[in-house]
């Protein structure tokens, strides 16, 4: 692999350099796994041959850290879960030795299975080699050697009141109910947060060990109590690196902010035009400004068709922290286009100005170079696209 | 002893549909499988030591339930992957 194709480190600081070099858009589909190289202007991208070609790759992530090494949630519809990892940005591939998965319970009891491995987040920027795995069922997992062997964070997963928090098999999403959005605060490699569909957002400050619930002021509509103390759905929870007490997601009940001194999440998706609503899966950060943020809605009515409203795709974006919104369509089809971004499908690279990039199931994948005043479309025609992520290749 | 792979697994058999095992049971058999394959019993057995849902394991013409299943010598694995799919 030539240097100019290996990705440079991103430390995470207070203040956050543009980027200038090349993107690349790492994609996760249903049928394998992608990397999409832009050139310097983002104006021209080439798509890879599929790697993995018919595993299901449900994240495929690159270590801020390092620049180089990746690694990929993968499965089949039939084999078991695992995690593969290159160390020279996805020309080779080798597999876990030891992937995520729950402890085996005694004779007679019933212990639970990994499906698949969901998310995947690299460690503190002081931690190297330290990875997360979220998975479904919700479970959380380490890795402190890069991704070659994983423990289970008992803290989480024999939590006596895990069942409690996460519900049924019911009450997750229908292809499984997940742990998502491991978030890590850039101050403080031993405070956490993490997602849950269902089971709402969770905070750790000891690494893993214990976790609170943290979902006060957010809506669970399909509960009896629409206000409990945890089994939400958050979509997608975004934590901003320059501003890390302050948090943001996409919620099955709309678009809310935190400011964590206060404790209490602000629905701002209340600010929304009426017609639209406030329902997605992903919600995207400005990388230097915490007070921007994108969101793709979806229609939320009824029986949840999840595609653009009306058939008329469109971002929105707010510059003063969900105040209010602005509505950016310009290069979208103007209608019949019924499109569904998942959660891990949409990203921004740290340009300037910021690049923004999603991926459909229909296999599309769009992108801005204008912080989404103009959108094209850089790609067609591959699988069904689960993840998409963003990063800045060497000059 | 001999264990028939799969297309899907033949990945960690370097591509051969036909290896050798040895084994007092099937648990004992698919144990040394991932010795001399690494990775290849996760992909078919859970962490709760069950046959995967889409995975079946025939010892000569007879499916096995579990990994307890005893084994003679000469007996034959099959494994199986569900065709199924879109």
């Amino acid at each position: 692999m030539p240097d100019r194709h290996r990705a440079s480190a991103k430390p995470t600081t207070t203040t956050l350099p543009s980027a200038t070099g090349p993107v690349a858009l790492l994609v996760g589909t249903r049928k394998g796994a992608f990397i999409v190289r832009g050139d310097r202007s983002r104006r021209t991208w080439k798509l890879s041959a599929p790697m993995f070609l018919g595993h299901i790759a449900h994240h495929l992530v690159l270590d801020p850290r390092d620049g180089r090494t990746l690694l990929m949630a993968a499965s089949t519809g039939h084999l078991g879960p695992t995690v593969f990892r290159s160390t020279d940005f996805g020309k080779t591939w080798k597999e876990a030795q030891t992937p995520p998965a729950f402890p085996k319970v005694p004779e007679g009891q019933k212990g639970l299975v990994v499906d698949h491995v969901f998310w995947l987040a690299p460690g503190h920027a002081g931690e190297p080699n330290v990875w997360y795995a979220g998975t479904s069922p919700q479970g959380l997992f380490r890795s402190e050697d890069g991704g070659v062997t994983w423990e289970s964070v008992k803290g989480f997963n024999e939590h006596p009141l895990r069942q409690e928090w996460t519900g049924g098999e019911q009450d997750g999403t229908p292809d499984g109910p997940k742990m998502h959005s491991i978030l890590i605060d850039p101050r403080n490699a031993k405070h956490l947060y993490i997602g849950m569909s269902s089971g709402g957002v969770f905070e750790s400050t000891d690494r893993g060990a214990t976790w609170v619930p943290l979902n006060k002021g957010c809506l669970a509509l399909f509960r009896p109590d629409p206000y409990p103390e945890y089994g939400h759905d958050p979509h997608c929870v975004r934590l901003h690196p320059l501003k890390p007490d302050r948090l943001y997601q996409q919620n099955h009940c709309g678009i809310y902010r935190m400011e964590r001194a206060e404790g209490k999440w602000v629905r701002i998706g209340d600010n929304m035009p009426k017609q639209i609503g406030d329902i997605g899966f992903p919600i995207v950060l400005h990388p230097r400004d915490p007070d921007t943020v994108w969101v793709f809605p979806m229609d939320g009515t009824e029986v949840w068709p999840r595609v653009s409203p009306e058939g008329k795709p469109a971002a929105y974006v707010t510059h003063n922290a969900g105040k209010s919104w602005t509505r950016q369509d310009k290069g979208f089809p103007k209608s019949q286009a019924w499109w569904t971004v998942k959660r891990q499908a949409m990203t921004a690279d740290a340009h300037k100005p910021v690049g923004l990039y999603f991926g459909t199931t229909a296999g599309e994948i769009w992108g801005s170079r204008t912080e989404g005043q103009q959108w094209g479309c850089l790609v067609r025609h591959v699988p069904e696209i689960y993840s998409l992520e963003a990063v800045e290749l060497s000059r | 002893m001999k264990v028939l792979i799969p297309s899907a697994l033949r990945s960690y058999t370097g591509q051969n549909n036909e290896v050798e095992a040895d084994g007092a049971t099937l648990a004992d058999v698919l144990s040394d499988l991932d010795r001399r394959y690494s990775g290849i019993r996760f992909r078919i057995i859970t962490e709760q030591d069950t046959i995967r849902p889409h995975i079946r394991i025939f010892i000569n013409e007879d499916q096995a339930s579990n990994l307890t299943a005893p084994l003679r010598p000469g007996d034959q694995i099959h494994i199986i992957c569900a065709l199924s799919g879109g």
